[in-house]
């Protein structure tokens, strides 16, 4: 119930502009402090693998950056929902933010994989499960984008763009498990198991530093990507008045 | 029913009438997997291994040349906004579609694979597996296309954007059909479960496809 009046409370785009003015700052802050902290533990606390050297610090980006490409997903995926089920005005401009970012943080996750993969693997890439199912989710960030890059009407693109989220979100379980067929080099899933992670807490530990941070990171600029999308619209909605209205003064003008 | 099969009698026979739609879709198979050759060199076992590959990623953009036509006429001439005040839901006019152009895109392209397969030197043994993960796969190829044909359907440059809305679908069928295959020429390995994933992908694409495509025709028509 509380979720939902708060759901609706901000559904108010003047509430939410009111609202997220005053959180950002200190969101951003708090990124700004967490990913500093997690950087320092990961540079001068966590110890250098046995096998990997230096070059194991940069899984403290790598990961996390993984992480939130896919949540980014699932926020596009919620909000499409949101928008094409209950209309709720804020659902597209959250979808149209998280898109960038999501693509940003996979497009992140990538490179440093493969400059981490060169010393580990000792190649830039592998078609390993994993590399392609993050590459897989880039192209369809990619496809979100384009969709609505080419669409002029803005409200249709929105609907649009919902709609193939929510294509994406089902279909994305399947493209995971056929890609899980090549897997190959790749090491298994070492954090979320049922056992307990099977990583040493020196080293664990500044990874959940890190992903908090960027969980921060990625609030803040989910938030700071939905206020310049409600600006952009005002801007504009603010250029048409000004139009009508001179154009009406012509009219009266000339009668 | 009557007007279902009456949609997809007249998609069909628009089609069949409109000869230069698959005669471009089959030259545009032929021409690509003929490239693979020049571009690899004609080792023979070389092709003989990457066969299915190139049979199946051709197929695939070979079908996706007539996917931006599958709305596209109708929404030009009205038919569509006729169509979606017709009392046959939305959801099996996309359908209808849908089934229109497997039958006269994928199919032809399909009966085309095994002409293809001897110029790959593909091993014969493969023949039945070929057959069948192709005419398994490509329903979701089709219902898929119908999707994000309904979403580019106002786009500009909506024929570009199609391949770069729906490939990345259709990765699954591509991954197991090409499993179901290599199963059969290298026999460790089971020619059954890839197959069957590759009709439950179809299957899938069914229920998402058609649905997917309406909702995205509702959107555009108000």
């Amino acid at each position: 119930m509380l979720m939902q009046t708060l759901t609706q409370k901000l559904a108010n785009p003047t509430r939410f502009m009111d609202l997220s003015a005053r959180v950002l700052p200190w969101v951003t802050g708090l990124a700004a402090v967490t990913i500093a902290v997690g950087l320092y533990l990961a540079w001068f606390v966590a110890p250098p693998d046995y096998q990997h050297g230096h070059t194991v610090k940069i899984m403290f980006v790598h990961v996390p950056a993984a992480w939130f490409g896919l949540l980014a997903y699932v926020v596009i995926a919620v909000s499409s929902f949101g928008l094409l089920v209950f209309r709720h005005p804020l659902a597209d401009v959250s979808a149209k933010a998280a898109a960038p970012i999501g693509a940003t943080f996979t497009l992140l996750a990538l490179i440093t994989g493969s400059l981490w993969g060169k010393p580990g693997w000792g190649t830039y890439w592998v078609w390993d499960a994993r590399v392609t199912s993050v590459l897989i989710l880039f192209f369809l960030y990619l496809g979100l984008i384009a969709l609505r890059a080419s669409i002029e009407d803005e409200a249709l693109a929105a609907k649009l763009a919902a709609i193939l989220g929510l294509v994406g979100v089902v279909m994305l379980p399947i493209i995971r498990f056929s890609v899980d067929w090549f897997d190959t080099l790749h090491q298994r899933a070492s954090v979320v198991k049922a056992s307990g992670p099977a990583i040493h807490s020196s080293i664990l530990l500044p990874l959940l530093v890190m992903a908090t941070g960027f969980s921060i990171l990625f609030l803040a600029m989910h938030l700071k990507g939905m206020r310049n999308e409600i600006q952009r619209r005002r801007a504009i909605a603010l250029e048409l008045s000004a139009v009508r209205r001179s154009a009406s003064r012509a009219q009266v003008v000339e009668r | 029913m009557s007007a279902f099969l009456t949609l997809l009698r007249r998609d069909v026979t628009l089609s069949l009438r409109d000869g230069a739609a698959i005669g471009t879709a089959l030259g545009f198979y032929l021409v690509v997997v003929s490239l693979m050759p020049l571009g690899l060199g004609p080792d023979l076992k070389l092709l003989a291994r990457i066969a299915p590959g190139i049979l199946w990623i051709g197929l695939l953009l070979a079908a996706l040349l007539s996917l931006p036509r599958l709305f596209e006429v109708d929404a030009e001439d009205g038919t569509l906004d006729a169509l979606s005040l017709a009392p046959l839901p939305l959801e099996l006019v996309c359908l209808a579609k849908a089934v229109a152009h497997w039958l006269t895109t994928c199919v032809p392209l399909c009966l085309t694979a095994p002409i293809l397969g001897l110029m790959l030197n593909l091993d014969l043994a493969a023949y039945p597996a070929l057959a069948a993960t192709l005419l398994a796969g490509t329903p979701s190829v089709s219902l898929l296309g119908a999707a994000g044909a309904a979403l580019t359907l106002r786009a500009r440059r909506g024929g570009v954007l199609i391949a770069l809305l729906v490939l990345p679908l259709y990765i699954p069928t591509l991954i197991f059909g090409i499993a179901a295959i290599t199963a059969v020429v290298t026999p460790p390995g089971s020619f059954l479960s890839p197959f069957l994933l590759v009709a439950a992908v179809s299957l899938v694409s069914l229920v998402i496809g058609p649905v997917a495509a309406a909702a995205a025709l509702r959107v555009q028509g108000g």
